[in-house]
């Protein structure tokens, strides 16, 4: 209780003392002020960096894997680039054969010309599916009904629009049913779907247009090809990455021949291995910052013990007296400490504010990709813990030389 | 009871470089409660060394001390430091205030190292503060009080923790003649109540006030007697007597016989120089 008292006595006291000494105060604090302030935006940036990377790839579904032939590096510009293109043969074996994926689809792009009654649009995004991609893309019919596999094996002339496309080609507020043009070919309009805003960088991202979804065999059967641009599938378990790479990885190896020398001439990639790389970058780049907080705190913690000493010196026979009255050399250790711990306290809040109000500052940017850093709470008690740390580590040789002052001579001291 | 000083066969040994300074060559001394005592002696005497280890500010190389029944000597630093809290009250020569805190906060400072609860310190400091005629200077900064009021915190201060001894240096070396008697008055009052007083002083007038002299030289006592039986300070009193009585011999020639302006010439000269010597004697 004394001791809470005596605390709470010195933290006031050493306080008043910084505002009596503001300039001094501040020179003293520079140090932990720009490494608190600096790991305080670093830190803030890079985990507002990351959640909204993060946030993007959610958007794009955290359960999707997609594969695409490659050309390998030993092989580069002497085949053609659709050379290695994900086979319709290799995506039907690997549907009805992995474990670790519950839906897969080819996914064909085309831009088409599309015309309902007088409107015409061209340049319109087409792609060509099977119906799992509703399963994938978490995009389900709103009207009408979804694609099925007898369209996609029948090769039938339909198409679901998006919710765009209504405004957009003027169509009836419930398409189903009617009929347009593509690429001068009758299509029935089976259903509408919703928009789904896809980050820009993102395939089928960008400011959202009209788009059409046709069976895959149609779209084949109108640009005559039996590859795929790239397949998308889903992982049964959301925790399944790795598995689902090896497995995808060594079926397709399998198909396509590959003896253990060779490399791979596709890629398989998850949303989750991404998500991990971009947090790994994220902690490393966080880890480097720690270990810049931790030299300028070295060096403000050298201001600190050096302001210290200078009152320690100042204060002598305020030294004397206090142990004239009966203050023990514990206590006097224990108010030096105090001081040194307040003053890096109010250093690394005063930090802790710049740092905060620089990272608001480029959060309010417009279209900053920052928009919503903000400064983990986790951030604010290392910095601050670390900061007292300073205070107590740098402030205790001159605490132990204000304890050690004998009282006769620190009350001679002019 | 027990006296509250209990001192026997201090010595005290400083190694100068090599040399040794022996500061006390075995003290004996006893002072009883409710005692006023005047140590005197000129510097180098050993008074301030005494002083130090009386305030159990300092450790003596050999002896015993009892101080108010308890041991005095021989203790840790952290022991000594809670003697000096609880059984003794310091008024320096300079004061010693702190400048940035109010009256009644540097009153209150002793017992912020006591386990008294906040509120009933800032009551006891208030009660002492008004004892000593400073109950309405409380929220005042040391350097908003005259010299006299800062000596009088200083001794609310030394008074806060009811100490069993209040140890005085040079308390009134800082002050002018007329603030001097208010302070001297205010010791005196403080015996009346029971208080035990050492002063620390080599002002003749000032000792005078005390009980009891007890003068140093070489680091020993070479004379402890009631104030009126030192032959010292006998000898002191007779030349005050005479010097007043001159100075009023002189006055009234003056008045009689001489012009105003030279008269008040001789009269101060007289009168300085007889004030002087025998305050430094």
């Amino acid at each position: 209780m004394t001791i809470l008292r005596l605390i709470f006595q010195t933290a006031v006291l050493a306080l008043g003392q910084l505002w009596a000494n503001k300039v001094r105060a501040v020179l003293t604090m520079l140090g932990i002020m720009i490494g608190v302030g600096a790991v305080i935006a670093t830190v803030g940036a890079t985990e507002g960096l990351k959640s909204y990377i993060l946030k993007e790839f959610d958007s794009f579904g955290p359960r999707k894997v997609w594969m695409d032939g490659t050309v390998p590096r030993s092989q580069r510009g002497r085949v053609s680039s659709t050379q290695y293109d994900l086979r319709i043969s290799e995506l039907l074996y690997i549907k009805d054969n992995a474990q670790t994926i519950d839906a897969i689809t080819p996914m064909q792009f085309l831009s088409g010309t599309v015309r309902a009654g007088d409107e015409v649009r061209t340049g319109v995004s087409v792609t060509g599916m099977w119906p799992d991609w509703h399963e994938i893309e978490k995009r389900q019919a709103v009207q009408g009904r979804p694609l099925i596999w007898t369209d996609v094996n029948e090769v039938r002339n339909v198409c679901l629009v998006n919710d765009k496309a209504i405004a957009e080609l003027r169509l009836d507020s419930d398409p189903s049913g009617d009929f347009i043009l593509l690429n001068d070919r009758r299509f029935l309009i089976v259903g509408v779907i919703e928009t789904k805003a896809v980050a820009q960088g993102f395939p089928g991202g960008g400011e959202a247009r009209t788009e059409l979804y046709i069976p895959y065999t149609t779209a084949i059967a109108m640009q005559p090809r039996d590859t795929a641009n790239f397949a998308l599938a889903q992982l049964k378990e959301a925790g399944g990455a790795d598995e689902a790479k090896a497995e995808l990885s060594s079926i397709l190896r399998r198909l396509r021949r590959l003896g253990g020398e060779d490399e791979n001439n596709f890629q398989v990639e998850t949303v989750q291995s991404v998500i991990d790389q971009v947090s790994r970058v994220a902690t490393g780049i966080t880890v480097a910052a720690g270990g810049l907080v931790a030299i300028s705190l070295l060096v403000g913690g050298i201001g600190i013990m050096n302001i210290m000493l200078v009152s320690v010196s100042e204060r002598t026979r305020e030294i004397g007296l206090r142990k004239a009255v009966g203050a023990r050399p514990s206590v006097i250790l224990l108010q030096f400490l105090v001081e040194a711990v307040v003053l890096c306290l109010v250093g690394g809040m005063i930090g802790l504010l710049a740092g905060a109000g620089l990272l608001l500052a480029v959060a309010a940017i417009p279209s900053s990709p920052l928009a919503d850093a903000g400064v983990p709470l986790w951030a604010v008690g290392v910095s601050l813990g670390f900061s007292a740390l300073t205070g107590i580590v740098f402030g205790m040789f001159p605490a132990i030389k204000a304890a050690r002052l004998d009282p006769i001579v620190a009350l001679r001291h002019e | 009871m027990a006296p509250v000083i209990d001192i026997k066969g201090i010595t005290k040994v400083y190694r100068v470089g090599v040399e040794e300074v022996r500061a006390l060559r075995g003290i004996d001394l006893t002072i009883a409660r409710n005692e006023f005592v005047a140590i005197m002696g000129a510097s180098g005497s050993g008074k301030s060394t005494l002083m130090n280890i009386l305030g159990c500010l300092d450790q003596p190389t050999d002896g015993s001390y009892v101080l108010n029944g308890s041991r005095a000597d021989r203790l840790s630093a952290g022991a000594l430091a809670e003697v000096r809290n609880k059984e003794i009250g310091f008024v320096f020569q300079t004061f010693e205030l702190l400048a940035r805190s109010t009256a009644i906060e540097n009153v209150a400072l002793p017992l912020v190292y006591s386990r008294l609860a906040w509120w009933g310190s800032r009551k006891r400091a208030r009660e002492v503060l008004t004892m000593v005629g400073l109950g309405d200077r409380m929220k005042h900064r040391p350097n908003q009080l005259s010299g006299g009021q800062r000596q009088r915190v200083a001794i609310a201060r030394a008074l806060v923790n009811r100490p069993s001894l209040l140890l005085a240096d040079e308390p009134t070396g800082n002050l002018d003649s007329t603030t001097s008697e208010e302070i001297i008055a205010l010791f005196k009052r403080l015996h009346e109540q029971g208080q035990t007083i050492v002063i620390v002083t080599h002002e003749e007038d000032i000792a005078g006030h005390a009980q009891r002299i007890v003068r140093l030289r070489d680091g020993k006592i070479i004379s402890d007697n009631p104030t009126l039986a030192d032959p010292i300070h006998r000898d002191y009193l007779d030349r005050v007597a005479r010097a007043s009585v001159a100075a009023a011999g002189t006055a009234i020639a003056a008045r009689e016989g001489g012009s105003a302006r030279e008269g008040g010439g001789v009269s101060d000269g007289v009168g300085g120089g007889v004030g002087g010597g025998g305050v430094r004697a």
